[in-house]
C-alpha cells in the first residue's frame, strides 16, 4: 500500500531546487525515510536541472538506478536539491538558482558541489541525501556541514542516471547525520546495474562495527603541509589520536603524487566535461529560439547564453586538452599521473588498512571568498587523490575550529567501504 | 603521353543487422515506422544515460574481422568522436579509434588483371547517427526534421589500403564483400543506406581527393569514373589537383567540393570513459564461419561440374547461390546456364532479384528444357510470361501450363516427318533448286517446315532431317 507524507520544508538556506508537497512511499526498509536527491541525478517526471539555465524545464522520462532502488526500498523522495553547476565547484555557489548556505553559519558556504544534499540533512530539512563525489562533490559539504558522507569505491553503485561531469571519477554516494544511517543508505544504492557498464558486482550489506583492535592507520604527510590550516590540522590529529587509543596503529607515508594530483585531476574532469556537455546545444533541451538561425551560430549562442562562467571555463579548458595537438601534452600525460597517484594508494594500502587525514584544509569558507578559481581548485587537493585512485573515502565530523565543523578524512583499499565506514563509525561513537 | 596509375583506397560502413542497436535494447527495425518511435534515453542521448554494448553486434564483426582474415586484437577500445551536428544527439559518436577491433585483412578479388588480393586496414565498430531531413536546402531551408530511429544502429567501418586500381576494381572489391557479409548473415543488403562508401582516389604523383557521401553500388563505379576523368583533365591542363573532400551528388553523378569551415573538424578523441575495454579472446575461437563465397564457388565446380565462370557468377550473391542449389538437381548444368545466362539478364530488365523468381517453377522449365519438350526459344518466352505476371502482382502459370494454354510443346517426330513430307510436294521448285545445288533451297524448305509447326521444331535438327529425307530421294 502507497503510502503519503507532506513536505514543506523551512528551506532558509536554500537547499532544495524544487521539492514535492505530497511525497508517496512504499514499505521497505527506508520506508518513509525522508532523501533528497541532488539535482543532478534523473527523476522521472521531476524537474531536473544540474543546476543550469541550459536544463531549465527538463523534465525527465526516466529514474537513474539509484533512483529507482530508493522508491523500490520505500524511501520518500522529498526533492532535488541544489549544486554546483553540472557539479563544478567547491561551494554550491555555481548555481544559477542561487548559492545555498551553510546551516550553520549563513555567511558561509555549505561546501559542494554537493551543497544542498549536506544542507537539507544538516539544517534538518530532511533524513537523508543521495550526493554525486567528482572530486570531493559529497566529502566536502559534509566536512563543511557537519554531517557524514561517502564516496563509495568505483562502481560500487550504478552512474545510469547520473547525469555526466566526469565519468572516470564520480560516484553517486550517500549523506546523512550518523553513520549508521549512511551505512543503511548506502545498503539500498549499492550494487550491480546493467545498463552501467563499469558497475561492479559488490553489493553492501554490513552493520557498522566499532571494533577497530589492531586497525593500521597510515597518516600521509602530505595531507597535513602546506596549503592546511594548522587549527584544522590539529584537529584532524586528535583525531585520528582517539583512533589510537581504540587500538589503531598509526604509520606515517608519504604520496609523493600529490603534487600531480590536482593537474592530473582538473584536466581529466575537464576533457570529459567538454565532451559530457556537449550535448546540450539547445536542440533538445533549453529554450528555443527566438530568430531563426544557422546552426552553428544557434549553438554557440544557445551554449553562451545557457551555460554559467564557470562551465564555459572548463569546456574550455577540456576542449583544450583533447585538442590535436595538446592531447599528449594534456590529456594522456594526465592519465600517466593518475596511474602514479593509484600506485602511490596500492603502496601504501599494503602496509595499512586505510589512510587517515583532513577532509578539507580548512574549515568552511565565507560566501564570496574564494572569487579567484585556481584559490577554489587548490581547495580540492585532499579530496581528488581517492577519485584518481577511484578508492572509497568518507568525511566524519570530527571537531571544530572557529565554530565550524572539521571532517576527517577515511580512505580505504578498492572495495573495502565497509572498512572505511567501520573507522568512522568507531570514531563517531567514541564521541568528539 | 602515358596515363598515370590510378590509386583508390575505400571506407566502407556497413550497417549490421542485429535485432537490437548497438549500445541500447531499442529495435533496429524502423523502415516504415514513425520517425523517432524507435528511441529510449540511451539512444537519444538524454543527460545521464549510458551505452551498454550489443555483445551480437560484436559477434557480428568478429565473424566479419575473422571472414577477412584480419588479425583480431584480442582488447580494443571505445573512443569518442566529438563533433556538432543536430542528428548527433550526444554530440559525439561512439567508435573506436586507436585499438580497433581487428586489423591487418585482406580480401580477394577479381581484378582487372587476373585474381588479386585487396589489403584491410582495420575493421572497427561504431555507432550510427540519426538523420537529418532538410526542407529546403541546407544553407537556406526552412527547417530540418530530425529521426532519431536510426540513432545506435550498429555500423562496422572497413577501410582498405589504397590497393585498388580502377573504379571497376572498386566496385569488384564491394559486390565480394557485399557477398562475404551476405554469407555470413550479418547485413541485410536490401535496407536503404545499409552501405555507405567514402573513396580515397589520386593518380600517381597528385594529391589525394576524399569522395563522400556515396550510398549505392553502382554509384561508386560512377562517382570514381568521375573523378578519374575530372582528375586526368586538370593534368592534361597543367592544373594542380587540390588535395580536398568533395561529395557525390548522385542524382549528376558529379562531384562537388564542399571546402565549408564546419567540416574541418578536431575530433578530440579520446577514449569512452563509459566502457570498459572490449576483450574478447575467448569468443574469438568459439565463432564457426559459414561457407565463403570463394569455397562455395570451388564446390560448386567440383560437385555439379559446371565452369568456373559459371560458379563464379552463381556465387556472387548469397541468395542467388541458394536458388541455384535448390534448382540444381533438376540438372546442374542447364540450370547453371539457364540462370546465369538467361534468367539473370531477364531479372536485371526488370529491376527484380533473384528471390523475384518462384524456384518451383525455375525448375520445371528447367526439366522442361531438358526433356527436350520445349525449344529453348519458348523457354525464354515462357521465362518472360513468368516474371511478367510477377511483376504484375499475379499468380504466376506453371511452365506446363504455358506450354499448354500456347501450344508451344515440341512437335513429334510423326508430325514433323508427315509436314516434312507435305512441303516436298507443296514446294517442287524448291526441291529442284535443291538438286541443282543450290544450298538456299534447303533454307527455305526449313523454313516452310517451322511455319507449319509454327516454330515448335528445332531448326537445325529439321534441317538435318529434310536433308535426309531430300537425300534419300535420289
Amino acid at each position: 500500500m502507497a503510502k503519503t507524507l507532506s513536505f514543506n520544508p523551512d528551506d532558509s538556506v536554500h537547499a532544495f531546487l524544487t521539492t514535492i508537497p505530497e511525497v508517496t512511499y512504499g514499505e521497505g526498509p527506508l520506508s518513509g525515510v525522508t532523501v533528497a536527491v541532488k539535482d543532478n541525478i534523473t527523476t522521472k517526471g521531476i524537474e531536473t536541472t544540474c543546476a543550469s539555465k541550459i536544463l531549465k524545464g527538463y523534465i525527465p522520462p526516466y529514474d537513474a538506478h539509484v533512483v529507482t532502488l530508493l522508491k523500490d526500498a520505500g524511501a520518500a523522495i522529498v526533492g532535488k536539491t541544489n549544486m554546483d553547476e553540472f557539479g563544478m565547484g567547491t561551494t554550491t555557489e555555481n548555481s544559477a538558482f542561487g548559492p545555498t548556505l551553510n546551516p550553520l553559519d549563513k555567511n558561509r558556504v555549505p561546501g559542494g558541489s554537493s551543497g544542498g544534499s549536506a544542507a537539507a540533512v544538516g539544517a534538518g530539512l530532511c533524513d537523508l541525501a543521495i550526493g554525486s563525489d567528482t572530486g570531493g562533490s559529497i566529502r566536502c559539504p559534509a566536512a563543511f556541514c557537519g554531517i557524514v558522507g561517502l564516496k563509495p569505491t568505483y562502481g560500487r553503485v550504478s552512474r545510469f542516471g547520473l547525469i555526466a561531469y566526469a565519468n572516470s571519477l564520480e560516484q553517486i554516494g550517500p549523506m546523512a547525520r550518523d553513520v549508521s544511517s549512511l551505512s543503511k543508505l548506502f545498503s539500498v544504492i549499492a550494487g550491480p546495474d546493467p545498463r552501467d557498464a563499469t558497475s561492479v558486482d559488490r553489493p553492501y550489506s554490513h552493520e557498522p562495527l566499532k571494533k577497530i583492535d589492531g586497525l593500521k592507520i597510515g597518516v600521509p604527510e602530505e595531507f597535513f603541509g602546506e596549503g592546511v590550516n594548522p587549527q584544522v590540522a590539529e584537529v584532524v590529529r586528535e583525531a585520528i589520536s582517539t583512533l589510537e587509543s581504540l587500538g589503531a596503529e598509526t604509520k606515517p607515508c608519504t604520496m609523493p603524487s600529490m603534487k600531480y594530483a590536482l593537474s592530473a585531476y582538473y584536466v581529466t574532469c575537464t576533457s570529459e566535461a567538454s565532451s559530457n556537455l556537449a550535448r546540450f546545444d539547445g536542440v533538445r533541451y533549453g529554450p528555443g529560439l527566438d530568430s531563426p538561425k544557422s546552426w552553428h551560430e544557434a549553438y554557440s549562442e544557445q551554449r553562451k547564453e545557457g551555460f554559467g562562467k564557470e562551465v564555459r571555463r572548463r569546456i574550455i579548458l577540456g576542449t583544450f586538452s583533447l585538442a590535436a595537438g595538446y592531447f599528449g601534452r594534456y590529456y594522456q600525460k594526465a592519465q600517466t599521473a593518475r596511474q602514479m597517484v593509484r600506485d602511490d594508494f596500492e603502496r601504501i594500502l599494503k602496509d595499512v588498512d586505510v589512510i587517515a587525514g583532513p577532509t578539507m584544509p580548512d574549515i568552511a569558507f565565507r560566501l564570496g571568498e574564494k572569487s579567484d578559481p585556481l584559490q577554489m581548485y587548490l581547495s580540492d587537493i585532499l579530496t581528488v587523490p581517492a577519485n584518481l585512485a577511484g578508492v572509497p573515502a568518507i568525511s566524519v565530523p570530527c571537531g571544530r575550529v572557529d565554530g565550524m565543523p572539521v571532517g576527517l578524512q577515511i580512505i580505504g583499499k578498492y572495495f573495502d567501504d565497509e572498512r572505511v565506514i567501520d573507522t568512522a563509525y568507531a570514531f563517531e561513537q567514541e564521541g568528539v | 603521353m602515358e596515363e598515370r596509375e590510378t590509386i583508390i583506397g575505400l571506407e566502407i560502413h556497413c550497417q549490421l543487422d542485429t535485432r537490437s542497436k548497438m549500445f541500447c535494447g531499442c529495435s533496429t527495425d524502423f523502415r516504415d515506422d514513425e520517425p523517432n518511435t524507435h528511441t529510449c534515453p540511451v539512444c537519444l542521448g538524454l543527460p545521464g544515460s549510458m551505452p551498454m554494448v550489443n555483445k551480437r553486434a560484436i559477434e557480428f564483426a568478429l565473424k566479419v574481422a575473422k571472414a577477412l582474415n584480419c588479425a583480431i586484437n584480442e582488447e580494443s577500445e571505445f573512443s569518442r568522436k566529438n563533433y556538432f551536428y543536430p542528428d548527433l544527439d550526444k554530440a559525439y559518436q561512439i567508435t573506436q579509434y586507436d585499438k580497433p577491433l581487428a586489423e591487418w585483412g585482406k580480401l580477394l578479388i577479381d581484378g582487372d588483371n587476373g585474381e588479386r588480393e585487396i589489403r584491410i586496414t582495420r575493421i572497427h565498430l561504431e555507432e550510427d547517427p540519426g538523420r537529418s531531413v532538410h526542407m529546403g536546402t541546407t544553407d537556406r531551408g526552412k527547417y530540418t526534421l530530425i529521426d532519431y530511429n536510426r540513432a545506435g544502429i550498429p555500423l562496422i567501418e572497413i577501410v582498405t589500403e589504397p590497393d585498388l586500381r580502377s573504379p571497376k576494381e572498386a566496385r569488384k572489391f564491394l559486390n565480394k564483400l557485399r557477398a562475404t557479409l551476405e554469407y555470413l548473415n550479418v547485413f541485410d543488403s536490401e535496407k536503404e543506406g545499409s552501405l555507405r562508401v567514402d573513396a580515397n582516389i589520386s593518380l600517381k604523383g597528385s594529391e589525394r581527393v576524399e569522395v563522400k557521401n556515396i550510398s549505392s553500388y553502382k554509384g561508386v563505379e560512377k562517382a570514381l569514373t568521375f573523378e578519374v576523368t575530372r582528375q586526368r583533365n586538370l593534368i592534361r591542363r597543367g592544373q594542380r589537383i587540390a588535395r580536398e573532400t568533395r561529395h557525390f551528388v548522385e542524382a549528376r553523378g558529379v562531384t562537388t567540393s564542399s571546402r565549408s569551415k564546419e567540416e574541418e573538424n578536431d575530433y578530440r578523441y579520446f577514449p569512452e570513459p563509459d566502457l570498459l575495454p572490449l576483450r574478447v579472446a575467448s569468443w574469438v575461437d568459439a565463432i564457426d564461419l559459414p561457407e565463403l563465397p570463394d569455397a562455395r564457388r570451388e564446390r560448386f565446380v567440383s560437385q555439379y561440374g559446371i565452369s568456373s565462370e559459371h560458379a563464379k557468377t552463381l556465387t556472387g550473391g548469397l541468395k542467388l547461390a541458394e536458388f541455384y542449389e535448390a534448382v540444381a538437381p533438376a540438372d546442374p548444368a542447364l540450370a547453371a546456364t539457364w540462370t546465369a545466362d538467361y534468367l539473370l539478364g531477364e531479372l536485371n530488365y526488370r529491376d527484380f532479384t533473384i528471390e523475384a523468381m518462384p524456384r518451383e517453377l525455375f525448375k520445371e522449365l528447367i526439366t522442361l528444357v531438358k526433356g527436350d519438350a520445349i525449344t529453348d526459344k519458348s523457354a525464354v518466352e515462357i521465362l518472360r510470361i513468368i516474371l511478367d505476371a510477377v511483376k504484375e502482382g499475379k499468380e504466376p502459370e506453371r511452365p506446363q501450363a504455358i506450354v499448354d494454354r500456347l501450344g508451344l510443346a515440341k512437335s513429334s517426330g510423326d508430325q514433323v516427318t508427315q509436314m516434312i513430307d507435305e512441303v516436298i510436294v507443296e514446294q517442287p521448285a524448291a526441291v529442284a533448286d535443291y538438286y541443282a545445288g543450290k544450298m538456299q533451297a534447303l533454307n527455305f524448305l526449313v523454313g516452310q517446315v517451322m511455319k507449319k509447326c509454327r516454330g515448335r521444331a528445332d531448326p537445325g535438327h529439321l534441317n538435318i532431317l529434310l536433308k535426309e529425307k531430300l537425300d534419300k530421294k535420289v
